[in-house]
């Protein structure tokens, strides 16, 4: 016989007059096998059709059900309920604007994350069709997509203890994107020009180091590893300035 | 209210509809898109094998070319598809690929020297040439007489989709997401654009456009057990279908997979029956080879779906609270096994189901997996019925996959068509100008308007629309899912015409406030189940085995009365869909020959019918040197 879950949600709907943020308690029966995209898809539909969040692929590949689960942000898909205490608390993501109860503006923020950061490969080679296409070491390709594995669920930001104390703060996120251009050979810009995108305390320098963004990442991404490597290439990109100057 | 206005509007964003966009905006039109959800999130990301195109880099696609694709996709489709269409889709491929390259996607590249591969379990030596190093790679894929499968390691998908919206951002298409349309802006000739609902607020806009584009990908989600996301619920079809000028190609034309997990039916691959694993009862006893003696666990897809089908109705299924299912067991390969070359199965299984796979089952079930059939439009993608609004992607039947698609077929469409049809909007563009009619826009707004009015105060009717959608859904998965037959198909449509009486009384049970999904799910409920209708009664009417399709009571393919595809209209008013029917292709490459897989007998088109139509083409000569 399975347990008896107690759910705990945040829940505010600001397109509805008068309404004011709390938590909602809901009891539902486990069944085997049951994730959160299980369980709130019930709720939804058995006890409360109000009840507003975000799932899409429901298979960890989309990054819309991040949530923050008992405290912590992960994915609601791929959180077994049995991994969880009989009380679970769901809130939505921090830092990201509320839309309603558990679902967040993520498309938003990182729509303006691709402008701020050029998300695009700056070349000035045009496209031939009727030419071979242009080689690259198949190293170089793994490593472009090891960086590109990043499914923008928005965990490494809620987790972020400087994205939390400063709105304008890019984020795990923005910096491991142009970590990918950087080792893309297609994409021609210098250390300067990226400089003039991260190098400021809004960007490479406003880390704190606290490593949450790494130990949130549902995809495992090396997020510090990325940051340490463009801290490094902007600082001596910084002091090549300094010297030029003089 | 907001009025937006854009040359071109594509509804969906996923890789077709990002596609189509960058093909008018690289063009000088201004190109907007409506998505859902954030545009990386559409299901595109989602798939993981790759593309297909005939590139030939590898060592194991050596003398591949466009015409053996050709082949392999008019094969493939039982040939129920549109051979020109394949055609220009074959041909085009590799040139996509490769500029998908040049766009940033991180294709895997050919790496010069012996490497190893297994096939059916054996090991085989390879060399890669020297002097293709660096040069787009490619996998072996099902199906395919060639390696011809471009990839980025497990997320091909999500690598195109990231590269594709970069693109857009960089070309400064408008990318509006949580929108959604909820009904066309036409007056019965030309399309205006649509009607749409903002998912953040709740509020109506207006979007006009000289052409709009359908992108809205499958419609599996009116399966009860699919594979798809939870936004692949018919969204765009019903848009296009309720006009009632615009037909649904071959309705009845549906994909399924035997080894979707329970309950959440994401898909475990072929590969754990591949390398041995096997397929279990309720009572833990091996069954398939007393179906198929020979090739047991081995045998096709469909093959392997009807028969878990029927032996679950014959009640050997495991009872859960999720419905019933079987198991799959793979067990005995072993941790090293396991660990290594199913390590997307152990993921799969430790994630989403908790279940530890060297010991423990794995709940499965046959599950619905992709739609070919779609918004007919003609090889350019225009859609058939209204003026100015064309479909590319999985939400068309451009056709290119008849009767059954091909793994890595479909992304490769997504592209391939995008960028094709995407030419042929900016030349409809091109010095067209159009009038946009006050009165119809007005009139459907207004209809919209109540419409939400009437479901929010439930004027129709109180009905759940959870309740509801539901028994549509298991009306599918009893009557028409892999197995088919005229009563089960009868007792089907008849379920349905219920249902469809009980879409038009729900209201909802919360307010609809802001971004309410019961409302977004009552408004989408009876074009669902028109689409439902649509499955069932074509499938009805069409007395073959084709494909996907499969008549227990028909099993033969019937070329000599059905080389022809469905077109099911849905006139205003109508409570049952208009079937008609259009030769499958105007010309043959390759007139109709052996099934493709599975076997079974064949019914000949008539000879003078099939010579007067078949062409010259490379690919005669090709069967000639064989």
């Amino acid at each position: 016989m399975g347990r008896q879950l107690k759910f705990e949600i945040f829940r505010y709907n600001p397109e509805r007059e008068g309404d004011v943020p709390h938590m909602q308690e809901f009891t539902l029966d486990e069944t085997p096998n049951m994730t959160l995209f299980i369980a709130l898809n019930r709720l939804r539909e058995e006890q409360d059709p109000s009840l507003i969040f975000d799932f899409c692929c429901r298979a960890g590949i989309c990054g819309a059900c991040a949530m923050v689960i008992n405290g912590r942000p992960g994915l609601a898909c791929q959180t077994k309920t049995k991994d969880q205490p009989t009380r679970i608390t769901l809130h939505p993501l921090p830092v990201f604007k509320l839309v309603g109860d558990l679902s967040v503006d993520t498309g938003v923020w990182f729509r303006e994350m691709y402008a701020k950061t050029e998300s695009w490969v700056h070349t000035t080679k045009t496209f031939d069709p009727t030419k071979e296409e242009e080689r690259m070491d198949n190293s170089v390709a793994e490593q472009i997509y090891e960086l590109e594995r990043c499914i923008e669920c928005g965990c490494c930001v809620a987790a972020c203890g400087t994205a939390r104390l400063r709105d304008d703060f890019m984020g795990a996120a923005a910096l491991n994107r142009i970590a990918r251009f950087v080792v893309d050979p297609r994409d021609q810009r210098t250390d300067e020009q990226y400089f003039e995108i991260i190098g400021t305390d809004n960007g490479i320098f406003g880390c704190m180091g606290l490593l949450a963004c790494e130990d949130v990442c549902p995809k495992g991404l090396p997020l510090q590893n990325q940051l340490g490597f463009l801290r490094r290439k902007m600082g001596i990109t910084a002091m090549k300035h300094i010297f030029r100057k003089k | 209210m907001q009025t937006y206005y854009s040359d071109l509007l594509v509804i969906g964003a996923g890789l077709a509809g990002e596609r189509v966009a960058c093909e008018a905006a690289q063009n000088g039109f201004k190109a907007s898109c409506l998505s859902i959800v954030p545009a990386r999130r559409s299901h595109s990301s989602a798939a993981q094998g790759g593309m297909q195109a005939a590139l030939g880099n590898c060592a194991k696609g050596e003398g591949d070319c466009t015409d053996v694709h050709f082949i392999d996709t008019v094969k493939g489709s039982d040939w129920g598809c549109d051979q020109e269409v394949a055609r220009l889709f074959a041909d085009t491929a590799p040139i996509e690929m490769r500029r998908l390259a040049h766009w940033g996607v991180p294709w895997n590249r050919v790496v010069p020297g012996k490497s190893f591969f297994f096939k059916g379990g054996e090991k085989f030596e390879k060399y890669e040439k020297e002097e293709n190093e660096g040069l787009i790679t490619a996998r072996s894929f099902g199906g395919t007489a060639k390696w011809r499968t471009c990839y980025t390691s497990d997320g091909t998908g999500h690598a195109v989709m990231c590269t594709m919206d970069n693109r857009c951002a960089e070309l400064g298409i408008d990318v509006f997401d949580k929108k959604e349309a909820i009904s066309l802006i036409h007056d019965g000739e030309t399309c205006m654009g649509a009607v749409v609902r903002c998912l953040r607020t709740g509020e109506l806009e207006v979007h006009l456009a000289k052409a709009t584009a359908i992108c809205t990908g499958g419609f599996g989600r009116i399966y009860k057990a699919t594979t798809n996301a939870v936004i692949c619920d018919g969204g765009g079809h019903i848009l296009a279908h309720e006009t009632g000028v615009v037909p649904i190609g071959n309705p009845e034309s549906i994909q399924f997979h035997p080894t979707g997990i329970v309950p959440t039916d994401i898909l475990v691959t072929e590969g754990c029956r591949g390398d041995g694993g096997t397929l279990l009862d309720v009572n833990e006893e091996r069954f398939m080879h007393i179906y198929e003696p020979e090739k047991a666990e081995l045998a096709s897809r469909d093959v392997v779906s009807r028969r878990m089908t029927e032996h679950m109705r014959a009640g050997k299924g495991v009872k859960s609270a999720y419905g019933e299912h079987l198991w799959l067991d793979i067990r005995h390969l072993g941790d090293k096994h396991i660990s290594t070359k199913l390590r997307e199965v152990d993921e799969i299984c430790h994630h989403f189901l908790g279940v530890n796979p060297r010991t423990e089952l794995i709940p499965v079930r046959p599950t619905q997996h992709y739609t070919m059939a779609g918004i007919r439009t003609n090889k350019d993608g225009a859609v058939y019925g209204l003026k100015g609004l064309y479909s590319a992607g999985e939400a068309a039947c451009w056709d290119m996959h008849g009767f059954n698609r091909l793994g890595g077929n479909s992304l490769a469409e997504t592209v391939v068509a995008g960028g094709i049809i995407g030419a042929k909007i900016v030349e409809f563009l091109k010095g067209y100008e159009t009038k946009f009619d006050t009165k119809a826009i007005n009139l459907e707004i207004k209809r919209q308007k109540e419409r939400i009015h009437d479901i929010t105060h439930g004027r129709n009717g109180k009905l759940n629309v959870y309740e509801v959608r539901n028994e549509m859904q298991e009306a599918l998965m009893k009557g028409c899912f892999v197995f088919r037959n005229k009563e089960g198909l009868e007792e089907c449509v008849s379920t349905l015409q219920g249902t469809m009486e009980k879409a038009r009384q729900v209201g909802l049970v919360s307010d609809g406030a802001g971004p309410n999904h019961e409302l977004a799910a009552a408004m989408k409920l009876e074009g669902q189940v028109r689409l439902a209708i649509c499955i069932a009664q074509a499938a009805l009417m069409r007395t073959e085995s084709r494909g996907s399709h499969n008549r227990e009571d028909y099993p033969e393919r019937n070329d000599a009365k059905w080389l022809n595809r469905t077109l099911a209209y849905w006139r205003e008013g109508a409570d049952m869909p208009e079937l008609q029917y259009e030769d499958t292709t105007p010309l043959f490459e390759l007139p109709p020959g052996d099934r493709g897989y599975g076997g079974g007998s064949i019914i000949p088109a008539d000879e003078k019918y099939v010579k007067e139509r078949t062409v010259k083409s490379p690919v005669t000569e090709i069967g000639k040197k064989k």
